[in-house]
């Protein structure tokens, strides 16, 4: 299975990466651009077909070590 | 004799300015220890997570070096009281590994920020900041892209309130929440600074006040022992 893990700055964190993309697409005459956010995404094959399973695993991942709770969160997909 | 340690990470690139700022500010000679090691001598009084690029910050800055080997030994002495200082990459290992609160975001103006900075000693108190007595204000060079220090309200209020937060920024050069430079934990014995004490050992680098803070940690551990 693929498994994906968005990750991105929790609202009310700033994220000055996304102003300065926002900032930039303005710039190129792109209209009706708001709110963006920069994030990252970290995708990966998992064996089996328990879709449950790869979704707890790809939970305690993303609690242990793709995000960090302080600042980030995250969304799971299992594809 | 101040017995410290200099834990070097693969893309640390602090590690030996730190270890010659020890050994300058203190007369005391530190040991080189690599992240794999799994075992750190009990009677240390100091051990510094030098500033540089861990792991090339992946995923986040400090993210992987918060997993070495080496970190549950420094969570085992620093339970039992030994002194630790995280610099720049040193304190986002620190808090990555939750021996700090917070976190260090991305700077405001999105660029690496490497400049003189005065700084306020907000608590002297401290093991790290005893030797500086009256003094308070400090200048120390920064190095950093992600070097805002974040933390919701209510941890900043704790911090501020308990006089854990040791250094503020006077001009606060990456939008650092209520401009925090510094902190220590809750037991006091772990500090993570952005700025470079290992930067600023004597006058000949511009600034010499770092050097009171490996002092500080030196006279701690002679009053400790």
């Amino acid at each position: 299975m693929k498994v994906r893990v968005e990750v991105f700055l929790k609202p009310g964190v700033l994220d000055v990466q996304g102003k300065a993309t926002e900032a930039a697409l303005t710039g190129l005459g792109f209209k009706g651009v708001s709110e963006v956010r920069v994030g990252r995404v970290i995708a990966f094959d998992y064996a089996g077909d328990d879709r449950t399973a790869a979704e707890n695993e790809a939970k305690a991942m993303a609690d242990r070590l793709l995000a960090n709770a302080v600042i980030e969160s995250y969304r799971i997909e299992v594809g | 004799m101040l017995k410290s340690a200099v834990i070097v990470f693969p893309g640390s690139n602090c590690d030996r300015d730190c270890a010659v700022a020890i050994e300058r500010s203190t007369g005391s000679r530190a040991s080189m220890v690599w992240h794999q090691e799994t075992k750190l001598a009990d009677d240390l009084d100091l051990i510094v997570l030098p500033g540089g690029f861990s792991y090339g910050d992946y995923l986040r800055c400090g993210a992987m070096a918060a997993l070495s080997p080496v970190m549950s030994e420094v969570k085992r002495l620093s339970d039992k009281g030994c002194a630790v200082v995280g610099i720049c990459n040193g304190f986002q290992v620190l808090c990555e590994a939750q021996m700090l609160p917070g976190a260090l975001l991305r700077n405001a103006g999105l660029k690496y920020v490497c400049k003189p900075v005065e700084l306020d000693i907000t608590n002297s108190q401290t093991r790290f900041t005893r030797a500086y007595g009256e003094q308070r204000q400090a200048v120390m060079t920064v190095g950093n892209g992600e070097g805002a220090f974040f933390a919701d309200e209510a941890t900043l209020d704790r911090l501020e309130g308990e006089g854990r937060v040791v250094f503020k920024y006077r001009d606060n050069p990456n939008g650092s929440s209520r401009a925090i430079a510094g902190i220590v934990n809750a037991a006091g014995n772990v500090l993570g600074i952005m700025p470079h004490p290992d930067r600023a050992f004597e006058a000949e680098l511009g600034s010499a006040d770092g050097a009171k803070l490996f002092q500080s940690v030196a006279e701690s551990a002679l009053q400790l022992a």
